[in-house]
């Protein structure tokens, strides 16, 4: 089998595995998965950034805020009906991340990590000063009437499940497809050595701001589908911390792998979940599983696997 | 013979540090110039100034009858010049095609890029080497794949920058016969410390002396010139 045809197998069977579950799970786990694969969405597109362009954001939590508010306030204060309102937060997190990209990629290592941190939350105190509309950390809650999309009602565990498939879909073949394409593989190389790139004749700033740009965008739709399918949209979710859990999940996963996303979101969300059922500790599970990964697979599970033989692995 | 590359005054210094002042120079289509001086001379702040990767204090730099001062690096490559690292700045986690590939891509349609990326890992002889990455190649193969990035370009000027450096000497003899080589397809500006290499590729010499242009002349002048000799050739440092 050429390389191309195990990528395609691999990746698209992981879709098809991920389409049969929603038959078979039990209804926990069902809403558990439902909920990962929007999330996993979210580190997908944060890695598009961190693990393909090198680039370290501390400030994508503005992202998914946008997309998540961007959704949210319109349904609420505009009457938006939910499909027009999740592409007006794809568009707000789209014209977020284009315009932080132009201040912070000014910058670069540690200072763009400030940069992003400090912008990021700039919006979360936002969110919070208009409390009014965004009634703030309490959040708001979005009516499952005002959750039916098409006549499909994304309140029901189904639809949801079947909803949050489609965006992980689409956010994995858009991944799969650009950093197997010229502009991704420009992207590695500006990772590895920007200024060898530019003197390729690249325009490695327009490359990033390119990257930044379409890694904001599928962190804004996985906010907005979050949002949505899951009727609540509150400042937490703008805080530090959202931007925090992408990079776990992707350093976890695998940074630069398309599938480690999915693979460090599933780990570490079932990880809480198992340990908090032993323990009330279940932190200091967490964190001694993530010590010992970072000790023996530092480059994240599916960075391991592809180190010990699978380098075609995109 | 028209002049593809002239710089008119051009100076640089870094927060008082004068590394090149006033340099006047002018390159011809075809030719192989080499540029040659004294460790700290200034030789690879002036190939930086031509290339982009740093602005010049004053002065300014003609490329093809355009004034090119003010274009980025990248738009100035992709008018026609190509520059080789002097510290070997390949992608060591890519494979050594990849790295070639990269360097053809911006160039040509895709169809072209596979072609092309074989034939000039063929030129310089790294072939079989091409699935490797290129981390893992030796030394002198990491010197090769550079070259090798730099004519899948088909650049009009090609810019090496002590492209024999740390090469042992059977490596320095093909280095010398891939260069006259190269010379027929594009102008050629070699900084280099290998007298040997001097003298018999380049067509003309450049001597840079604490960043000013001390002599000029074919690889015999520049030989018996005595100023060039004081500055240069007499200590002995790299001859």
């Amino acid at each position: 089998m050429s390389v191309s045809a195990r990528i395609l197998v691999l990746h698209l069977g992981l879709l098809a595995l991920l389409f049969v579950l929603q038959f078979v799970l039990p209804p926990y786990h069902h809403g558990n998965i439902a909920r990962i694969m929007v999330l996993a969405s979210y580190a997908i597109g944060y890695n598009i950034l961190f693990g393909y362009t090198g680039l370290l954001s501390l400030g994508h939590a503005l992202f998914f805020a946008a997309g998540m508010y961007g959704m949210g306030l319109t349904i609420q204060h505009a009457g938006f009906a939910p499909a027009p309102a999740i592409l007006v937060g794809i568009l707000a997190g789209a014209a977020v991340s284009a315009a932080l990209a132009l201040l912070a990629l000014r910058t670069i290592g540690v200072a763009f990590m400030i940069v992003t941190l400090m912008f990021a939350q700039a919006g979360y105190l936002t969110v919070l000063y208009f409390g009014e509309y965004t009634r703030g950390d309490e959040g708001f809650v979005i009516q499952a009437a005002q959750r039916i999309v098409w006549g499909i009602d994304l309140s029901d565990a189904t639809n949801r499940y079947f909803a949050a498939w489609a965006l992980f879909a689409v956010s994995l073949i858009i991944c799969l497809q650009v950093v197997r394409a010229p502009f991704g593989r420009t992207l590695v190389a500006i990772r590895e050595n920007e200024e060898r790139v530019r003197m390729l004749g690249y325009d490695t700033f327009a490359h990033k701001l390119s990257a930044m740009v379409l890694s904001g965008t599928i962190a804004a739709a996985a906010g907005a589908f979050y949002g949505l399918l899951f009727g609540y949209a509150g400042a937490s979710f703008a805080s530090v911390q959202y931007s925090i859990l992408p990079l776990l999940w992707v350093l976890l996963g695998g940074a630069g792998t398309v599938l480690g996303p999915f693979v460090g979101t599933v780990f570490m969300f079932y990880l809480i979940d198992l340990s908090s059922g032993i323990t009330t500790a279940h932190m200091l599970i967490a964190g001694v599983a993530l010590v010992a990964l970072t000790l023996f697979a530092p480059q994240g599970l599916v960075g391991e696997i592809k180190r010990r033989g699978a380098k075609w692995l995109p | 013979m028209s002049v593809l590359l002239e710089t008119r005054g051009l100076s640089k210094n870094f927060d008082g540090l004068q590394a090149v002042t006033d340099v006047n120079f002018a390159l011809s289509e075809g030719e192989v110039r080499a540029l040659i001086g004294p460790n700290g001379a200034g030789k690879t702040t002036l190939v930086s100034m031509i290339s982009g990767r740093i602005t010049p204090s004053s002065g300014s730099v003609h490329f093809d009858g355009r004034d090119v001062t003010a274009l980025p690096a990248h738009k100035r490559i992709m008018a026609g010049m190509a520059y080789t690292f002097q510290i070997t700045s390949v992608f060591s986690r890519l494979p050594a095609r990849e790295n070639v590939a990269l360097a053809a891509r911006r160039r040509m349609p895709a169809s072209k890029v596979a072609g092309a990326v074989d034939a000039a890992m063929d030129r310089v002889g790294i072939l079989d080497r091409a699935d490797e990455e290129a981390g893992n190649l030796s030394y002198g193969h990491q010197r090769l794949l550079e070259i090798a990035m730099g004519l899948v370009q088909r650049p009009r000027l090609l810019i090496l920058d002590e492209p024999t450096q740390g090469l042992a000497d059977g490596e320095i003899g093909g280095f010398k016969t891939l260069v006259r080589d190269l010379a027929k397809e594009a102008t050629i500006l070699l900084i280099e410390h290998n007298m040997s290499v001097v003298m018999e590729v380049a067509d003309r010499v450049s001597v840079l002396n604490f960043g000013e242009m001390l002599a000029e002349g074919t690889p015999k002048e520049i030989h018996a010139n005595q100023a060039v000799q004081a500055a240069y050739l007499g200590t002995g440092a790299d001859a």
